[in-house]
C-alpha cells in the first residue's frame, strides 16, 4: 500500500490530480458545492478543451527544453484566418480552414528554426513572433476587411464537425482535446519519439551525440503548438460564426499554469501528457467552478496563484524523490 | 604488432574553428585490444579531438582512416554507425530518465508494426542492466530506475557498457574518472580494462596519470593543440608524464615555485596563469 502510494507518488502526473481532488474538496466543503450540478456543467469543461489542445503541444515543448508564448497569437490568427478566406471573401470554408492552419505550420517553422539557428532562448523568439504575429493580424484584419470583427458562416459539416455545441452546451472541441490527449498520450510515453523528447530536454548536446535528430524534432514540436493554436481559433470562429481582434495574453498564462501545475518541470526532461492534461482539468475547475460557489470569483485567482506555487516548489520535491532510488528492501 | 592496421588512425589533422586554430598536424594509431591515453592540460584540445572523431566536428585538414580506410563523418550518428562510441566529457546519460530509456535513447527498441511501433519498456529494460553486470556492476538491477539515482561512477559504467553493447570498435573516453572517488574510479578503470580485453581499441583521457598509467598501452601528450610526445607503456616514468601533462615545465619546479610564492604571500597560492 504504501510502496503502490509511493510510485503513484513518483509520477509528474501526482501532483496535479492531488490537486485536482483538493481543490474539489475545498469547493465542496468550504464553498457549497453541489458536485452533481459541477459535473454536469459544460463551462468548466469547455474552458478546459480550449485551453488544453494547447496545453499539451505547449507542455511536450517544455519537456524538450522549450517554451511557446507565441500561441497567444496564434489563436487570434487561426480565427481570424479563417473569417477573413471564408467569411469576407466567401472562400469554401476548406480553403479558410487550410490557411489557418497552414499559418500555424509556418509560425511553427519560424519559431523552430530560430531556435535551431540561435542561441536566443525560445521564450525570447517566441516573444518576438507573438508580437510580431499579434501586428499582423490586426493589420491583415484592418486593410482586408475594414473591420475588427469578421462574420463568418460555416457549412453544415464544418459546423458539426469543429464547431457543434453537443447536447446544447458542451462545445465538439472537447472531443478533439480527449483525441489530441490520446494520440500524445501515446506518441510521448510509448513511442521513441516520446523518449526522443524526454532525452532533449535532458541534455541536448547529450540527444544530438546519441544520433537523435534534435533539430527535426525542435521544428515538429514548435509546429504542432501552433498549429493547435490556430486550430483551436478556427473552432472558435466556426462555433461563434465570428472572429474579433483580440490580446490572446490571458491564454499564454493559463496554458503555462496548466503545464506547470501538471507537474512538467520548467527546466525539462521531465512531466507527461496525464499530467497536463489533469493540471488543465484543475486550472479549469478553479477558474469556472468558483461560480459554482458562493466565494467571491476574485479569489479563484488568489487559489491558482498558491497552486502554481505549490506545484512548483512540489514538481522540485518530486524530481528529488524521483531522483532518490526506489532501493529494494533488504532484510534488516 | 607495429604492422598491423591501426583500426583508428589520423594523418595530419588540423582542426580551427574558423580564426581559431586548435589542433596542429595530428597525427595518431590505435590498434585492437589496446588503450591510447591522451593527456594534456586544460585547453589543450583533448575534447576537440576526440570530437572530431566522433563526428561532431570535421576535420579541416587531414584525413581519419578506420581499419585503413578514409572516413568523413558529417554527423555523429555516421561516426556510431561506423562502431566510434563516445561517452563525452559532459553528459551522456539523462538523469531524469530511468535507465533503460537512458540506455536506449536514440535507438530505443520497439514492437509492433507501422504507427503502432511501441517503445518496447521490457526488453530495453532488461538489455540495459544485463550489460551492466556484465561489466561487474551488480548493484544495477531495476531498468526502471531513474540515472540520477545513480552515483557518478555507476553512471560512466552505464555509459560505458552502453557503447561496447551497441557493437563498438572503438570507444572513446573524455575524463570519465573526473569528479569521481578513489573507489569509483577504480570501477570505471577496471571497465576499461574489460572492453580492452573484449578486443576494442580504446581513446582514454584523463588528468590524472596514475589512471592513465592504469590502464594505457600507449601515450600521447597534447600541449596547445600539438602532440608534444608519443610514448609506449614503460618507456617514461610518471614523473616524466606528470611534467609533461604539465605543460613540459618540471613539476618539481611548478611546486617550489608555489611553494615560494606562498611564503612570500601569507600563504595564498598564486593567481592562475593563462
Ligand atoms: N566550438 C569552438 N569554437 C571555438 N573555440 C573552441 C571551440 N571548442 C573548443 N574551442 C577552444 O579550443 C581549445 C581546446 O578546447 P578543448 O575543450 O578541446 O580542451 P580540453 O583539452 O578538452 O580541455 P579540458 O581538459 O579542460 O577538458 C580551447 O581553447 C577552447 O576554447
Ligand atoms: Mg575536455
Amino acid at each position: 500500500m504504501t510502496d503502490l502510494f509511493g510510485t503513484f507518488l513518483r509520477k509528474p502526473a501526482a501532483g496535479a490530480i492531488l490537486s485536482l481532488v483538493g481543490v474539489i474538496a475545498f469547493f465542496v466543503i468550504f464553498g457549497g458545492v453541489d458536485l452533481g450540478k459541477l459535473a454536469g456543467a459544460a463551462s468548466w469543461v469547455n474552458f478546459a478543451a480550449n485551453l488544453g489542445i494547447v496545453a499539451i503541444p505547449v507542455g511536450m515543448l517544455m519537456i524538450a527544453g522549450e517554451l511557446d508564448i507565441s500561441i497567444g497569437a496564434m489563436i487570434p490568427a487561426g480565427s481570424m484566418t479563417t473569417a477573413i478566406v471564408s467569411g469576407h471573401y466567401e472562400l469554401p470554408i476548406a480553403v479558410g480552414m487550410i490557411c489557418a492552419l497552414g499559418l500555424g505550420v509556418i509560425v511553427g517553422t519560424i519559431n523552430g528554426v530560430l531556435a535551431n539557428r540561435t542561441t536566443v532562448p525560445s521564450l525570447i523568439i517566441t516573444l518576438g513572433t507573438l508580437v510580431a504575429m499579434q501586428g499582423v493580424v490586426l493589420a491583415a484584419a484592418k486593410i482586408l476587411t475594414g473591420k475588427a470583427s469578421v462574420a463568418l458562416t460555416a457549412p453544415d459539416w464544418a459546423k458539426f464537425t469543429f464547431g457543434q455545441l453537443i447536447g446544447g452546451s458542451h462545445q465538439v472541441i472537447i472531443l478533439w482535446w480527449i483525441a489530441l490527449a490520446l494520440v500524445l498520450w501515446f506518441v510521448m510515453h510509448a513511442t521513441r519519439y516520446g523518449n526522443w523528447i524526454f532525452a532533449m530536454g535532458g541534455d541536448k548536446d547529450s540527444a544530438r551525440n546519441a544520433g537523435i535528430p534534435v533539430r527535426q524534432m525542435t521544428v515538429a514540436l514548435f509546429i504542432l503548438s501552433a498549429t493547435a493554436a490556430s486550430f483551436t481559433g478556427m473552432c472558435q470562429a466556426i462555433l461563434f460564426n465570428s472572429a474579433q481582434v483580440s490580446g490572446g495574453m490571458n491564454i499564454i498564462f493559463n496554458v503555462i499554469v496548466s503545464v506547470v501545475v501538471g507537474g512538467t518541470l520548467l527546466t525539462g526532461g521531465f512531466g507527461s501528457v496525464a499530467g497536463i492534461f489533469f493540471g488543465t482539468l484543475t486550472f479549469a475547475v478553479v477558474n469556472q467552478g468558483i461560480y459554482f460557489t458562493q466565494i467571491d470569483r476574485n479569489w479563484s485567482n488568489l487559489i491558482i496563484g498558491v497552486m502554481l506555487l505549490v506545484a512548483v516548489a512540489m514538481n522540485e520535491n518530486f524530481r528529488t524523490l524521483a531522483m532518490t532510488a526506489v532501493r529494494k528492501k533488504k532484510p534488516a | 604488432m607495429a604492422d598491423k592496421t591501426p583500426v583508428i588512425e589520423l594523418r595530419n589533422v588540423d582542426k580551427s574553428f574558423g580564426p581559431i586554430d586548435v589542433l596542429h598536424e595530428i597525427s595518431l594509431k590505435v590498434n585492437e585490444g589496446e588503450v591510447l591515453c591522451l593527456l594534456g592540460d586544460n585547453g589543450a584540445g583533448k575534447s576537440t579531438l576526440i570530437k572530431t572523431l566522433a563526428g561532431v566536428h570535421q576535420p579541416t585538414r587531414g584525413e581519419i582512416l578506420l581499419d585503413g580506410q578514409p572516413v568523413r563523418f558529417s554527423r555523429p550518428k555516421q561516426a556510431q554507425e561506423m562502431g566510434i562510441a563516445t561517452v563525452h566529457q559532459f553528459g551522456g546519460t539523462f538523469p531524469l530518465m530511468s535507465i533503460g530509456r537512458s540506455f536506449f535513447a536514440g535507438v530505443e527498441p520497439t514492437r509492433g508494426w507501422g504507427p503502432f511501433k511501441v517503445y518496447d519498456r521490457k526488453t530495453a529494460n532488461r538489455i540495459a542492466v544485463e550489460a551492466v553486470q556484465n561489466f561487474g556492476i551488480t548493484r544495477i538491477d531495476d531498468g526502471d530506475r531513474l540515472v540520477g539515482g545513480l552515483s557518478g561512477g555507476e553512471r560512466q559504467s552505464l555509459a560505458i557498457a552502453r557503447a561496447v553493447h551497441f557493437g563498438a570498435r572503438v570507444l572513446i573516453l573524455d575524463e570519465p574518472t573526473a569528479a569521481l572517488g578513489v573507489k569509483q574510479a577504480a570501477h570505471v578503470l577496471r571497465i576499461v580494462n574489460e572492453a580492452k580485453r573484449r578486443g576494442l581499441a580504446v581513446i582514454f583521457i584523463t588528468h590524472q596519470v596514475m589512471h592513465a598509467m592504469a590502464v594505457g598501452d600507449h601515450f600521447a601528450v597534447l600541449i596547445r593543440g600539438a602532440i608534444a610526445a608519443d610514448f609506449r607503456k614503460g618507456e617514461k616514468t610518471r614523473e616524466e608524464i606528470a611534467d609533461l601533462m604539465a605543460g613540459g615545465e618540471s613539476m618539481a619546479d611548478l611546486e617550489s615555485s608555489i611553494e615560494g610564492y606562498m611564503e612570500s604571500h601569507d600563504g595564498h597560492v598564486p593567481p592562475p596563469v593563462h
